[in-house]
């Protein structure tokens, strides 16, 4: 039956687009979205470019492609800075982060979504205001409760406030993801004799496996590119975060434009790799808020 | 699903512990610290302060100025929904590609702004890129140092704000498209409606809770999230030109040390948000009834 309905769905579709071939309409449509498509990818090609320069060639030609092609410029980027250091830093403040933030959102949306329970509404609508709270007015009490804790310049003071940061959105995600789950499958659970903590373990998670990887996702992007808490609450060189090293980077290396463009380009590669693999994750991820209503 | 009275408080209390850890307690700080000329050692104790700490903000150009430009960044949005809904409205006929199309587009919203600030920066400098295509087109006169100048720093950071997050709104309009319903846009294709016509009868309207939430979302973007594109590509320059008042914040607080007047400059930022958050949820509820109908 499904089967059908895509048939006929992309039946309709190739003929929708036999319909336009040629037309003057089609390629003015072609030529916008071309047009937006180069203008988004011409920062990326522009860094692969100029990574791949000698500092001569860019400061005679920075828009087209090199010369000829070299490749010192990366061991410039990874062997002059911190950057294998800031890359670990990132990565093990990002997943320790978004695995608590995570573990926390699920528990928290287990009741919001599918117990009986009446402060649930109250605690969403809280939730939901709290996601817009701008990061700064929150960082100037945390700062001074760190410092007077002795709890500047640690990860697990940043781990904690990206953690609290994260979770109205990842709990309201999760919420409105667990509450999709079939109630006849949740009480059939509860007549095998399933206790709550059982339905959570053995029917909520593993039915959710797609919503928890769109959260996770979503999170580790967060994490990964914020600056703002970065830079205050870690201000040795050693505890720095990438994207703080690569802000650092710009000024230390402000006469060779091509090895930070090596640098810039090694911190991006990861980031487009997970794109690409887990593009409909993000987009999910990132809509869940926009296409209800 | 029927369980213990306090079964759900059980499930979750750790967040409830983290949100309150990390937002309420920091918002009451803030609010107290905004009444105190805050002490920074010993020798220079915390005093009551009353008003003066908004007296002061309030006199303040650097300050008046920054909540300027954060009205100034407002501009972004129309400019953002309009194109979102034209390129969602032509991804969403499903041309040759439209897919490779919307992997561009989302593209520029993943990459991380210390990145693209850096980027960009380049880019805009007088000789860069950006200035050469212009002589390359014959608009020579109309290069300049982009971000070197008062008049167009702003502007060129809007740009870059701009490119940035248009691709979460075609996401967003796209999978609003993808899910109305076929009929509507059949039927006026049958009719012999125009792109036009349809565009402004059919798909505008059907993208309007769509619009609504992206609109919101980064209104309040506008006010609580550029903190990073003002640090890595001005630092609020030239001559404060593009001083936000996320950056005014972090610039009394953590540079010059006035705890008081950063906090005050806080409760105001948090003022204006709230005015948005009961703008959403005033927008929500009137989509709702605009839904029943």
């Amino acid at each position: 039956m499904s089967e059908l309905a895509s048939t006929t769905g992309r039946a309709t579709v190739a003929a929708r687009r036999r319909k336009r071939r040629g037309s003057v309409g089609a390629v003015a449509r072609h030529l916008v979205l071309i047009a937006f498509s180069a203008l988004a990818l011409f920062p990326i090609y522009f860094m692969v470019v100029n990574a791949l320069k000698t500092n001569d060639d860019f400061a005679s030609n920075a828009t087209g492609p090199p010369h000829h092609v070299v490749w010192s410029t990366f061991r410039g980027a990874v062997t002059g800075s911190d950057m294998g250091k800031w890359l670990l830093n990132s990565l093990f403040i990002t997943v320790a982060s978004v695995a608590i933030s995570t573990a926390l959102a699920a528990l928290a949306a287990y009741p919001l979504s599918l117990m009986r329970w009446r402060p649930g509404r109250l605690v969403t609508s809280v939730l939901i205001a709290l996601m817009v709270i701008p990061p700064i007015v929150l960082i100037i009490p945390l700062f001074q409760m760190a410092a007077d804790l002795g709890q500047l310049n640690t990860y697990r003071t940043v781990i904690a406030i990206y953690t609290g940061i994260m979770l109205p959105f990842s709990t309201f995600l999760l919420a409105s993801f667990f509450s999709t789950i079939p109630r006849p499958l949740l009480e059939a659970a509860r007549m095998d004799g399933a206790k709550t903590w059982r339905t959570f373990t053995k029917l909520v998670l593993p039915l959710s496996l797609p919503a928890l990887a769109t959260v996770f996702i979503v999170q580790a992007l967060w994490v990964w590119n914020e600056v703002l808490i970065a830079v205050v609450f870690l201000q040795k060189d050693s505890l720095r975060t990438l994207m703080v090293g690569l802000t650092l980077f710009k000024s230390r290396y402000q006469i060779d434009v091509p090895v930070i463009m090596a640098g810039m380009l090694v911190a991006t590669i990861p980031v487009l790799l997970f794109y690409l693999a887990g593009q409909r994750f993000f987009i999910r991820g990132l809509t869940a808020g926009g296409t209800k209503g | 699903m029927r369980v213990g009275r306090l079964t759900p408080w059980v499930y979750a209390a750790p967040m409830l512990a983290v949100v309150a850890a990390i937002f309420a307690y920091p918002i009451v700080s803030l609010v107290r610290y905004s009444l105190e000329n805050v002490g920074t050692s010993a020798y220079v104790p915390t005093t009551f302060a009353g008003l003066a700490n908004f007296r002061f903000i309030f006199s303040d150009s650097l300050f008046v100025g920054a909540l300027e430009n954060n009205l100034k960044l407002f501009l972004c949005v129309p400019i953002m929904v309009v194109l979102s809904i034209i390129l969602a409205a032509l991804l969403f006929d499903r041309p040759r590609g439209w897919k490779v199309y919307r992997t561009l587009l989302f593209l520029p919203y993943i990459l991380s702004i210390p990145v693209v600030g850096v980027v960009f920066s380049y880019l805009f400098t007088y000789n860069g890129s950006a200035n050469e295509t212009l002589r390359g087109l014959g608009l020579g006169f109309l290069a300049k140092d982009w971000l070197g100048s008062t008049t167009w720093a702003l502007p060129t950071i809007m740009f870059v704000i701009i490119w940035k997050e248009l691709g979460f709104g075609v996401i967003i309009c796209l999978a609003r498209l993808m899910s109305a319903n076929e009929e509507y846009f059949e039927a006026a294709r049958v009719d012999g409606a125009g792109w036009w016509q349809r565009l402004r009868h059919i798909t505008v309207p059907q993208l309007v809770p769509a619009i609504a939430f992206y609109a919101v979302v980064e209104l309040i973007n506008m006010l609580s999230w550029v903190f990073a594109y003002v640090y890595v590509m001005t630092l609020g320059g030239p001559q404060n030109s593009t001083v936000v008042s996320e950056y005014y914040i972090y610039e009394q607080v953590f540079q010059n040390n006035v705890i008081g007047i950063g906090a005050a400059a806080g409760v105001v930022l948090l003022g204006v948000v709230s005015v948005l958050i009961i703008a959403r949820l005033r927008i929500d509820r009137r989509l709702a009834a605009f839904a029943y109908e």
